[in-house]
């Protein structure tokens, strides 16, 4: 392998759900977690179950199957936490996934323009060929959210 | 030598709230925002109807003096399943009374956080954000989310248009025949 190839593999998280895999940026990965009680309360945005607490912070569950591969998922084995950015902010998101995670190391191709919004790239794994996961365009928020008044003792959920 | 003063550890800053029902599923409300607890049976005869179409959560007004208080019905302004509702909270520095199922207690909130972000829709109005509480997530309710000002505007023509109805009416049956 040449030096120029070796510096264009980036690291990747491979999820699954039900039978199909799709891959998510390693530096957008915060943690891979136990499922934990989801809190729901009334809301408007759909896909978004609730939140679950993870050391001290509120994290939102985001079931992101029904778009990707077309149903709810029965059960789940994990929370993938991630970290999703809404213009300058950065905070967490937690996506159920049904199996383990994997790290692998690839060259990501880049999505073509006919891909749908949510496919950052696509790569190539183990006679696969994957879909990389832009978590921006698929998981719901405003992109560029109005600074708000903010109580003296309130904080921000950020990672 | 003298010492350093020892640091003063600053109090966290802390909120008294009240935690209540509406239709089974609890919210929180900062006390400091709710100016009476009435039950609804006091307010019966003081109340009266008023209907705007596509305002479903506002079916009462109850006037005060020049000021008219609406009558929010909690559950529907969340999208739950509709309840009789007992109690009613005066919400300070607006023309909100919420209806709710009833009081569940007091605590103190020690950190307000704000609503993640993935949270887009009105929700973002009806929210000041959540805190954990006892192993639980309560969302903290902000008291001017309950009526938009385009909700006010609507609220104030169909009670204007019902005080005119009602003066000619009154007019109608004063004058000689």
């Amino acid at each position: 392998m040449t030096v120029s190839a070796e510096l264009e593999l980036q690291s990747f998280v491979l999820l699954r759900l039900g039978e199909r895999r799709f891959a998510v940026s390693a530096n957008q990965i915060a943690e891979l977690v136990a499922p934990s009680r989801v809190f729901r309360f009334p809301h408007r945005t759909s896909r978004l179950e609730g939140v679950i607490l993870r050391r001290g912070r509120i994290v939102p569950v985001c079931d992101v199957s029904e778009m990707l591969v077309g149903k709810r998922l029965s059960s789940r084995r994990f929370y993938l936490i991630a970290v999703r950015n809404y213009g300058p902010q950065r905070e967490w998101i937690a996506i159920p996934v049904t199996g383990e995670c994997e790290l692998i190391n690839a060259e990501m191709m880049a999505a073509a323009e006919s891909d749908v919004p949510h496919v950052g790239g696509w790569l190539s794994h183990d006679g696969d060929v994957i879909e990389v996961l832009n978590l921006d365009a698929l998981t719901p928020g405003q992109e560029h959210p109005r600074a708000q008044a903010a109580a003296p003792h309130t904080a921000e959920a950020r990672p | 030598m003298r010492l350093a003063a020892p640091v003063k550890p600053t109090p966290a800053k802390t909120e008294q709230i009240i935690l209540f029902r509406v239709s089974g599923q609890l919210f929180a409300v900062s006390s400091a925002s709710v100016q009476e607890v009435r039950s609804t049976d006091s307010m019966s005869g003081s109340e009266t109807e008023i209907s705007v179409p596509g305002l479903r959560k506002v079916r009462h007004v109850v006037r005060r003096g020049d000021r008219s208080l609406f009558i929010v019905n909690g559950a529907m302004h969340f999208g739950l399943h509709a309840t009789e509702g007992g109690l009613l909270f005066v919400l300070r520095k607006t023309r909100t009374a919420l209806l709710i199922d009833g009081i569940d207690k007091m605590a103190t909130m020690t950190r307000l956080q704000a609503l993640p972000l993935s949270f887009c829709h009105e929700e973002r109005q009806w929210y000041r954000g959540l805190t954990a509480l006892d192993q639980s997530v309560i969302p903290v309710v902000k008291p001017e989310g309950f009526l938009s000002p385009e909700e006010l505007a609507l609220l104030d023509a169909a009670l204007l248009e019902a005080d005119n109805t009602a003066a000619a009416a009154h007019e109608e049956t004063e004058s000689p025949q």
